[in-house]
């Protein structure tokens, strides 16, 4: 589905992401773990192909097509989705017309639908305010989903959409990103997550953990989390630069 | 192509149908071409005949814009027509009277003077398209309007102005609400204009309300003046302005002025410039208590279209020009208080037209 090789970029001044590799087959949801900072939020801009940073080396594949060089619409158009972290707020464009324009341009979902997966969040009233103008922090992560519920895309990206809500919405926000994958079979999803919270209501198959622009760890998500909780990020890093299991199970996936 | 198609054409919001006005004037350069009201409730008067006809409307006449106010109001003072449009008492008056001052000719100095009174517990809604014909070069379109807002009536006054490059207006107005009334205006011109120099002033009673909206384009050596001010007279009085303005280019100096004078009065002055490409946007909000418990408040905020929201909405599929329209039709919407549904749907229409013009 998707594959990023050897990438770096950033900004003009500061190189963010430090040789990048991300591998994601077809229907595996895949986790990153990482720090503030440590570039992962920077990573889905450059694979949506956000102007904000640009790429030194490396490309990117999606269905084996090259896409480093397509801008944000075209590859959102071949089925590329993201949920941003903190998205901007849309004065005067109220969320149901955006929906409709999301519909109309990809006649994949119809508007009771929509209605339905926004119920289902518990928050079809929001469809009437202009887009994120004074959305809480649960209703932001909400008001992603609708979107891409909207727009339908087969690889979703979901940046902390556990971060700032409380635990029954992460418990919907779960129940919505699974609806979504199961769509369509063969969709897959890359979720960054801080605290791990969205887990404890999906099944991930691959976790990543990125320090400094790199991907440094990859192996079974409960464990990699299990380890983060008990040693910090860069205890599980030591660990797993020593290749110690890090968990019960598995020790043969860290990379 | 007649004049009546020519305006239609112009798409400022003038139908000439009676199925959906309530009456019709028309004005070509200093002539009449028709006054005529299709309701009960309303009454719709060649200006100077209405003068004729009523002897206490002399007593209207440059009540609330004083005739030596400058240059223009003395140009307009001493050969005018126009329009007089009135209300019935307690009268509802369902659809719109529409007005429409035409200029025709070239070099024309168009001079008008109307009056409009919405009686006691009346309801009234003008709309005014003004525009002019492609031998109209070089135009200078004076127009004074008083307005009268009786107790407890209602008033909303829509302007849907399409001028050219070569056109200078001289909006003069003046609006007294009276105790409980509500008077609304609502302002858009999103073409091209020389130089367009308006700043409406209302006088307001106890309980009143105003509300003055205004959209505008600022392109190529436009320059744009253009505000409003309010003087808040009595007890609880309250009024809103939110201006719009875009800039590709020219200038454009949003104004606002309220005053508070009036026991507990409340005025807010909301101020948002968009710089498209170039221009000048220059906001100059004044706020003035003359109490202590008045309150007043006001934002302004001048920006370009921001990059975040326009990658935001492509990251959706949107290419970058729509995610742009997008963005600035978010801009440009309002929620229109105070008139009708239809109203606002050939307010929203003639916005999106404009839009379309500009981008």
């Amino acid at each position: 589905m998707l594959k990023v090789a050897y990438l770096h970029a950033g900004t003009d001044e500061v190189e963010i992401l430090k040789g990048v590799n991300l591998y994601v087959r077809e229907g595996e949801i895949h986790v990153i773990f990482g720090p503030n900072g440590s570039g992962k939020s920077t990573l889905f801009h450059v694979i949506i192909g956000s102007r904000k940073y640009t790429i030194k080396k490396g490309r990117i594949f999606f269905k084996g097509e090259d896409v480093t060089e397509l801008g944000i619409n075209e590859r959102s158009r071949l089925g590329i989705g993201i949920a941003f972290q903190k998205p901007p707020t849309v004065k005067g464009l109220r969320l149901i017309d955006l929906v409709r324009l999301l519909l109309s341009k990809y006649k994949r979902v119809s508007e009771d639908e929509v209605l339905k997966f926004s119920e289902m969040l518990g928050v079809e009233h929001l469809l009437e305010r202009e887009v994120n103008r004074g959305f809480s922090g649960g209703e932001l992560k909400k008001g992603e989903l609708i979107q891409l519920f909207a727009q339908d895309p087969d690889l979703i990206m979901l940046d902390e959409p556990d971060s700032g809500v409380d635990m029954e919405s992460v418990e919907v926000i779960g129940r919505a990103i699974e609806i979504m994958l199961r769509r369509k079979d063969g969709r897959s999803a890359i979720i960054v997550t801080h605290t791990g919270e969205i887990l404890d209501h999906l099944n991930a198959d691959v976790a990543h953990m990125m320090i400094d622009g790199r991907i440094v760890c990859m192996g079974e998500p409960d464990e990699i989390l299990d380890s983060i909780r008990r040693w910090g990020y860069s205890g599980c890093l030591e660990r797993c630069m020593r290749g110690e299991t890090l968990g019960n199970k598995g020790g043969d996936k860290k990379g | 192509m007649g004049i009546k198609e020519e305006i239609k054409k112009a798409k400022i919001g003038i139908e000439f149908d009676e199925r959906v006005r309530s009456g019709s004037f028309l004005q070509v350069d200093q002539n009449v071409e028709f006054s005529e009201s299709f309701s009960n409730s309303v009454e719709v008067l060649e200006i100077n005949e209405a003068l004729k006809r009523y002897d206490w409307l002399k007593k209207y006449m440059w009540r609330v814009i004083p005739k030596e106010k400058d240059d223009y109001t003395r140009i307009a003072s001493e050969e005018f027509n126009g329009y007089f449009v009135r209300s019935f008492k307690g009268e509802k008056v369902e659809f719109p009277v529409e007005t429409c001052l035409y200029m025709n000719s070239p070099e024309e100095v168009q001079k008008v003077h109307n009056i409009v009174i919405a009686e006691e517990s009346s309801e009234l809604h003008l709309v005014t398209g003004c525009t002019l014909s492609k031998r109209a070069k070089f135009g200078l379109h004076i127009g004074i309007t008083e307005f009268f807002v009786k107790k407890g009536a209602k008033l909303s006054y829509t302007m849907i102005h399409s001028w050219r490059d070569d056109t200078r207006v001289m909006p003069r107005s003046g609006i007294l609400v009276e105790k409980g009334g509500t008077y609304v205006s609502n302002y858009l011109n999103t073409s091209p204009v020389k130089e367009l120099q308006t700043y409406p002033t209302a006088y307001l009673d106890d309980d009143a309300k105003a509300s003055f909206n205004s959209i505008v384009f600022g392109y190529r050596s436009s320059i744009i003046d253009i505000g409003s001010r309010a003087y808040l007279r009595g007890e609880k009085s309250k009024v809103e302005m939110i201006s719009k303005s875009i800039a590709s280019g020219g200038e454009i100096i949003a104004r606002g002025q309220i005053i508070g004078e009036g026991k507990g009065s409340k005025g807010h002055l909301e101020c948002n410039g968009l710089m498209l490409k170039d221009g000048i946007i220059r906001t100059i909000p004044e706020l003035e208590a003359r109490r202590l418990d008045v309150e007043l408040s006001h934002e302004a905020a001048i920006g370009k279209v921001a990059e975040e929201e326009i990658e935001y909405l492509m990251s959706r599929g949107l290419s970058e020009e729509e995610s742009i329209s997008t963005i600035v039709g978010g801009f440009l919407s309002f929620d229109i208080k105070g008139v009708p549904d239809y109203l606002k749907r050939e307010i929203n229409k003639a916005i999106e037209v404009g839009q379309m013009r500009l981008l």
